[in-house]
């Protein structure tokens, strides 16, 4: 596999929920070591689109190659070993509500290295204070804001330092500075660890700083991928609409 | 229109059962695999060991005691009508370890344990903590299923003994001491009449029950969807059908096994 080429390959995924089309043949690559920003509509797919990528949805047509390894036909084992390299925020945070923070970040930890519980300590801490949130270790989730829930899942998203993360809208709902902050911090982990992340966002100018790459998902279809500034020049419509947040133009608002 | 369709209606719903139980079984079969894979998740067992067994033990001992209270009550209404009052607490002891004993507990557990399992396990459905699981290469049904029916298999005998003894009292409390009884006749009566297989029975069963209850539990939580409203549809459903289940196979057990 060559050092440029794509380490995620969606192929022609087809993805209905009862009568509900979601996914209408969605082609897509992941280029390796880069950071994808996935923009689109809220309701159109996007998380359905992410969770494909890890296995947690299967298409009801095409593949999902993960290092050309179709994941859709793989045996629970083959897709326990793949899932060990990725990551993901989920866009609910979806940490374990029985558990402190400490013990939510440790959990990947515990689970898959043979750290000892002092050195287990020592990475919760260096990673809650990556995402900037010292000091609340024995808090439960159920005590924490929308915001503060959303960076304890990223500091346990980057726990084990996957070579892939997935990242579910990871500054929906923080305010500015903070947005600014987790971009930053996306933007470095892919530097410095070389990962390849996969970034659900709507926030235009987040997508601009973070990605090499921007994706547009509209009616179940990529509709346009390239670069922050081809996708600034795009001549589709409804990119132009959806980048400049006008209300008028050919997607339908209401 | 107008016209209903009984027989598509009756269809229709017994596929649907036939689904949920198919399902049911694969979810058991799924379970047996995980539990013989490593990791053995020993805390995870602990805790749900002490959630079943610990939690349960108040109401498990007032069950006990007023079921053996108001049984010894109405057979000695029975018995007395042709002079065999010295053979309540026998029947008590009996009809306690081997039915009520066992059935009556599980029935609490059910409505205690069972609908917290398909709660708790809905919630981590529906707010994406199972998924997470599945993200981080932990397999839910070994993390989450696995030890819930451990728990519930080990604990449920535990109880349902502790029912039976405590039953026993209920009945000897108010036979002997409000209805006049005579001590020794009492007792020896139950030692007579009770074999140690009446017993035993009686544990294999709650076991079985315990494998029922929280089967069910987590199987309805393991498939709930719908947000809040569909975690309470899950919780329901767990103790109607955990009930059910656990008096239907009552019946075969006893058929079986007396
Ligand atoms: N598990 C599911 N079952 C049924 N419908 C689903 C499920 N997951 C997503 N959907 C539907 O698919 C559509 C796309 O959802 P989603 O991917 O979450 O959108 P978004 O782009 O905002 O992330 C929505 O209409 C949603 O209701
Ligand atoms: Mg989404």
């Amino acid at each position: 596999m060559s050092e440029n080429g794509n380490i995620i390959e969606l192929a022609g995924i087809y993805k209905a929920f009862g009568s509900q089309q979601v996914l209408k043949g969605i082609n897509l690559g992941i280029p390796r070591g880069q950071t994808t920003v996935i923009i689109g509509r809220s309701g159109g797919g996007k998380s359905v689109m992410l969770k494909h990528m890890i296995g947690l949805i299967k298409p009801d047509q095409g593949q999902v190659l993960v290092d050309g390894g179709d994941i859709v036909r793989m045996s629970d084992h083959q897709l326990n070993e793949v899932r060990r390299r990725f990551g993901m925020l989920f866009q609910e945070a979806a940490l374990f509500d029985s558990m402190t923070v400490v013990d939510n970040v440790a959990f990947p930890l515990r689970e898959h290295t043979n750290l000892s519980e002092k050195q287990v300590r020592e990475k919760v801490s260096e990673k809650l204070a990556m995402v900037g949130l010292p000091g609340v270790e024995h808090k439960m989730p159920s005590e924490l804001s929308g915001g503060m829930r959303k960076r304890v899942g990223l500091a346990r998203a980057i726990a084990l330092e996957p070579e892939i993360i997935l990242y579910d809208e990871p500054t929906t709902g923080l305010d500015p500075p903070l947005s600014a902050a987790i971009n930053r911090l996306i933007a470095d982990t892919q530097k410095k660890l070389g990962v390849t992340s996969v970034v659900i966002s709507h926030d235009i100018e987040g997508a601009y700083q973070v990605g090499q790459n921007i994706a547009m998902l509209y009616q179940g279809k990529i509709i346009a991928q390239g670069t922050p500034d081809e996708i600034r020049d795009s001549p589709d419509e409804v990119v132009q609409q959806f980048i400049h947040g006008r209300a008028e133009g050919p997607i339908e608002v209401i | 229109m107008g016209m209903l369709r009984p027989m598509e209606y009756v269809g229709g719903k017994f596929l649907r059962w036939l689904d949920e139980a198919g399902e049911l079984l694969l979810l058991f079969l799924q379970s047996a695999l995980w539990l013989i894979r490593p990791p053995f998740r020993f805390r995870l067992l602990m805790k749900q060991m002490e959630f079943v067994g610990i939690g349960s033990l108040g109401v498990t001992i007032l069950t006990g005691a007023f079921t053996g209270g108001v049984f010894a009550l109405q057979s000695y209404h029975g018995f007395s009508l042709f002079g065999a009052e010295s053979l309540v607490g026998s029947t008590v002891a009996l009809a306690l370890t081997r039915e009520l004993g066992p059935v009556l507990t599980s029935l609490m557990v059910t409505g205690r344990a069972g609908s917290a399992m398909a709660a708790e396990v809905g919630t981590m459905r529906v707010t994406e903590q199972i998924d997470a699981l599945y993200v981080m290469a932990v397999n839910p049904v070994q993390y989450l299923v696995v030890p819930r029916i451990l728990a519930s298999v080990a604990m449920l005998p535990v109880l349902t003994i502790i029912a039976d003894f405590v039953g026993i009292v209920g009945a000897y409390v108010v036979g002997v001491g409000l209805l006049g009884i005579n001590h020794g006749i009492f007792i020896s009566k139950i030692i007579e009449y009770m074999d140690f297989s009446d017993i035993s029975m009686g544990l294999v069963k709650a076991a079985f029950f315990g494998l029922i209850l929280s089967l069910v539990g987590c199987f309805k939580g393991f498939y709930t969807s719908g947000g809040a409203e569909g975690v309470g549809r899950a919780t329901t459903r767990a103790v109607v059908l955990g009930s059910v289940l656990i008096l239907a196979s009552d019946y075969v057990l006893t058929a079986i096994m007396f």
